[in-house]
């Protein structure tokens, strides 16, 4: 199906959408003048540097600062007791249910600490060496406390991670199709199940590391308090900063400048940001916190941290009849922004492309001493798709079908869409079919089972797996009604303003905030093709507060679906306006104008005034319509009525050395359909990003703490994110199915390539080792864990 | 804190000269001293190489060497690599082949890139991949930095600016 969708409402034609147009973005960032928080110098400007809990979990029974106060240039030293009663509780604006618990949440911590690298004293200094020498000097004194670590231990309550709560448990959401009234009974599906299929999966902690580090500057001279910020989301922060500090929010204003990644990690509202701002406004100067890597991956938000166990049940011709899922959604020591809503955003996901006709969920949110956890790329969602993507392959494993076979089985058809899922969500557009088989010709999928059949009748040392997955995902987070049905506490709109300037020149303000998407080319080409004007001639600005007056900002692949379409939306808007002017200079009536190509045109007639000439005339307002404004700036807000869902087939063939449990990826196949493209580079520079970060969780990446409760994975020595000789190079394609619920027909983009090959990549190496008795691998599965996987089903009676 | 040492180094074909803590990092010095802050740190272990430069023409990690360790060399930054407002080979083809997302990564990687290319100027696509072991892109998953360098060792990196590259064996008109 071609996309057809209509981008204007003008006729245009459309040069620019879908053209794969170069960034805008890049010329600063590859000559290294570059505006990231970190580079900014500000006169007078003192640098911060924390001090950090060594323990996971302790009473704090005496802070000394007085050595690290007479340090050489040290100009203050900050404390909890310090700042008690200014610094409010670090906000979490997502309480899943109403009975929520949580810990008290201060940004310096003032009796308790509950996670190694927790802030318990900060150091004002006028050098960041200076600041760094005095950390050595606070002399802190603990009460060692029992840490819990393990997730399943902490469900038990025998250790609390908060010497403060009652429980562990900070909230358990459940969701149950019967009760919903969007599918049958879970419990009679498992108990007439012809075939039942029980696991449970753990999706280890990751981190999310962004290659930029935190990095805050405070500006409080001034009426205002101005925090640039290393983050995703200056207008949350904004709020946040006003809300938890009790500063008006007309006196805060938070600029995002060039920032370095986010993947969800920069969702989040740190205590640092709180911090940097006391801090300055205490010294009255210009203060500068930038984070290092250790105290990133151990004091920054991580993500997944979840243990799944799930019930399938089904006939013995491959359909589902039930799925019921039991979450232990692991908080950390505290809850974040938005981390207890996580594991809601997949509980709606579990069904993934499939018509179950009945379906559970239960999740219990826990608290251990850990640090806390938020989104990470996909968030919810990556985790979801992973489980019901290995149970599909265990389904057909047992019933000795095809594991694509399974899957057409059960997915919804096209013809069959809008379909409303078990989980109550409405699926707008989509083609499975479609996708599926042109990820499988691309593959060559029959040629590679041949393969695979090869050198399992061999006994090759090196055997070979075909690694399936199919998935979508809700995008566009939006809809404020489902959002506000959920408890979330904000909305999910977007807001922006198209400006024109004199000569015809157009600003966009955005207010989505961009860390490397590439906002700036495709906004423009949006604009470009509304408006008639060149890409050139458009500006975009975004991730200042003062400039960018509404936003919600940029996660979810919300920015195109939900941001994009404000743009459209505003444009719309300024062709409303400069249509009246139009029809005064020409002496016509406004119905009979025409806007097209960039031309406003009285109907049947040659006669014609380009909107350049309009703007100008605007502008000079000699003569205008009787009370008309002279100006053609207009805003609007979108806010979509459902969510997008872009979806696609997977596929990798997967090589497991038997001698050595090295895992190599031989061919990587990825169809996604994310509805209409604007700029297909940008498209497929982020399928390449999100597949680098989904793989790094099936065979690289995780999070490790030691029972004590400190990080052993606290720098890039050990945390390992994949370098460029451990990816492969990634095949990837293209089906289109616009979305019905915006004008545009886009889906959104940034979560797809995490979300499906995670399980892929897993599905792959124990389709390559089944045969061999694996049944299963803990994430990431690493040559040793895979060794030992193999070793194991020797001894277990694996076939060998 | 040991006293202060005068260096001498030649910075994008400007000579400083600057007393320096011993303990100050190169990287330190360019950024904070020269106000160089294309050079950029991401981790503090040597392992993300955002800091790359080049010292007499090969490639260093910056947050590894002691800015007393460049006295009378020369350092070559991201900001000395376009001459006259054109962009060098590399960072031409990094733009065209899309190859930075948040762009964080990027000096590095074009400094690295640039190096490699000099030491082995017709690398196989794993040569440039091992060749860019020690430095971490997040954003691109690699594909199209590869791409960039393979463009510039194949001598294709000018195109037409404004149109887009085919990056390797990939699709990406696929509307079915
Ligand atoms: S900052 Fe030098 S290698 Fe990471
Ligand atoms: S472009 Fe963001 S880290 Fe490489």
């Amino acid at each position: 199906m071609t996309a057809t969708t209509e981008v204007g409402g003008t006729g245009a034609s459309r040069p620019e959408v879908g053209k794969a147009r170069l960034r805008k973005e890049d010329r600063h960032l590859v000559t290294g003048r570059s505006r990231f928080t970190d580079n900014m110098v500000l006169p007078g400007m003192l640098h911060l540097a924390m001090v950090r809990s060594p323990f996971a979990h302790a009473k704090i029974t005496a802070v000394d600062t007085a050595a690290a106060k007479s340090s050489p240039g040290v100009v203050a030293v900050l404390t909890g007791a310090d700042v008690a009663g200014e610094q409010g509780s670090v906000p979490n604006v997502w309480p899943i249910t109403p009975e929520q618990k949580g810990p008290d949440h201060p940004s310096i911590a003032v009796d308790e600490v509950a996670f190694a690298g927790e802030v318990v004293a900060v150091i004002v200094a006028r050098t960041a060496a200076a600041a760094r020498d005095a950390v050595e000097l606070v002399d802190v004194s603990y009460d060692e406390l029992p840490v819990v670590m393990d997730l399943e231990e902490a469900f038990t309550d025998k250790v609390l991670a908060h010497t403060s709560l009652e429980s562990n448990l900070s909230a358990t959401w459940v969701f149950d199709s019967a009760e919903a009234g969007t599918g049958s009974s879970v419990q009679e599906a498992i108990d007439n199940a012809e075939v039942l299929i029980e696991r449970t999966f753990y999706q280890q902690r990751l981190i999310p590391a962004f290659m930029e580090p935190r990095s805050i500057v405070v500006d409080p001279t001034g009426e205002q308090v101005t925090m640039w910020s290393s983050t995703q989301v200056p207008h949350i922060a904004r709020l946040m900063v006003a809300l938890t500090l009790g500063i008006p929010e007309s006196k805060v204003r938070v600029i995002a400048p060039d920032v370095g990644g986010g993947f969800g990690g920069k969702l989040q509202v740190v205590p640092e940001e709180f911090i940097t701002v006391m801090a300055a406004r205490r010294t009255g100067k210009p203060c500068k916190y930038t984070e290092t890597r250790s105290e990133s991956l151990q004091a920054g938000h991580h993500g997944r941290a979840q243990v799944q166990r799930l019930k399938l049940a089904a006939r013995k011709d491959g359909t589902v009849t039930g799925l019921s899922v039991n979450l232990l959604a692991d908080m950390g020591a505290y809850l974040g922004l938005i981390g207890s809503g996580i594991p809601i955003l997949g509980a709606f996901m579990y069904n993934g492309i499939y018509k179950f006709p009945a379906y559970r969920l239960e999740c219990n949110n826990i608290f251990t001493n850990k640090a806390w956890t938020g989104a990470y790329r996909g968030a919810g969602r990556p985790e979801a798709t992973f489980a019901v993507e290995r149970m599909m392959d265990e389904l057909a494993t047992e019933l000795g079908m095809d594991p694509l076979a399974v899957r057409e089985t059960n997915w919804i058809r096209h013809e069959e869409f809008p379909f409303t899922t078990v989980a109550g969500l409405e699926y707008d557009t989509g083609n499975y079919e479609a996708a599926t088989s042109k990820a499988v010709d691309h593959f060559d999928y029959e040629g590679l089972r041949a393969e695979q059949k090869r050198r399992r009748d061999a006994n090759d040392p090196v055997q070979l797996g075909i690694g399936v997955s199919t998935f979508t995902e809700m995008c566009g987070l939006a809809p404020s009604r489902v959002l506000g049905a959920l408890n979330y506490a904000a909305g999910g709109w977007e807001h922006a303003q198209v400006r024109v300037l004199p000569t015809g020149n157009i600003e966009v303000v955005t207010g989505t905030s961009p860390h490397g998407q590439g906002h700036e080319t495709a906004w423009s080409q949006l604009v470009a093709d509304k408006l008639g004007v060149p890409f050139e001639n458009v500006e975009v600005l975004h991730g200042d507060t003062q400039i960018s007056q509404r936003g919600l900002d940029t996660y979810g692949s919300r920015s195109l679906v939900v941001g994009g379409m404000a743009v459209l939306a505003a444009a719309d808007k300024v062709i409303e306006k400069a249509k009246a002017v139009a029809a005064h200079l020409m002496e016509a009536s406004e119905e009979d104008i025409e806007f097209v190509n960039g031309s406003f045109t009285v109907k049947g007639t040659e006669q014609s005034t380009a909107f350049g000439d309009v703007a100008f005339a605007t502008f000079s307002a000699h003569n205008l319509p009787d009370g008309f404004e002279p100006n053609l700036d207009s805003d609007a807000t979108f806010d979509p009525a459902n969510f997008s869902y872009p979806h696609g087939t997977h596929l990798a063939a997967i090589e497991v050395d038997t001698e050595t449990g090295h895992v190599g990826i031989l061919k990587y196949v990825c169809v996604d359909d994310v509805g209409v493209v604007v700029n297909p580079l940008l498209v497929e520079g982020q399928v390449h990003g999100g597949l680098a970060q989904g793989i790094a969780q099936a065979l690289y990446e995780e999070a490790v703490y030691d029972d004590a409760g400190t990080l052993v994975t606290g720098s890039f020595v050990d945390y390992l994110v994949p370098g460029a000789a451990d990816l492969p190079h990634y095949i990837t394609a293209r089906t289109e199915t616009p979305a019905t619920s915006n004008q545009l027909g886009a889906k959104g983009v940034g979560e797809a390539g995490t979300i499906a090959s995670t399980p892929a990549i897993v599905n792959g190496i124990l389709d390559a080792v089944r045969h061999l008795g694996v049944k299963d691998i803990k994430m990431p599965c690493t040559p040793s864990r895979v060794w030992h996987a193999l070793e194991e089903a020797k001894t277990t009676g694996g076939v060998r | 804190m040991a006293s202060s040492k005068t260096i001498t180094v030649e910075v994008d074909d400007v000579s400083y000269t600057d007393d320096v803590e011993p303990r100050l990092l190169l990287v330190q010095y360019l950024r904070e001293r020269l106000g160089k802050t294309g050079t950029l740190v991401g981790c503090d272990t040597t392992n993300c190489g955002a800091c790359t430069v080049h010292l007499d023409g090969v490639s260093v990690k910056s947050c590894t060497m002691l800015a007393v360790q460049a006295d009378g060399h020369q350092v070559t930054t991201i900001e000395g690599m376009a001459t006259d407002g054109r962009l060098a080979p590399l960072q031409e083809a990094f733009h065209q082949c899309h190859a930075l997302q948040c762009g964080f990564c990027t000096p590095g990687m074009i400094m690295q890139s640039a190096s490699l290319l000099t030491e082995n100027p017709h690398p196989s696509e794993q040569e440039i991949r091992d060749g860019l072991e020690g430095n971490l892109c997040r954003c691109t998953g690699y594909q199209n930095i590869v791409a960039a360098v393979r463009s510039v060792a194949d001598g294709t990196v000018y195109g037409d600016s404004g149109v887009s590259t085919t990056v390797g064996e990939t699709e990406t008109a696929g509307v079915s």
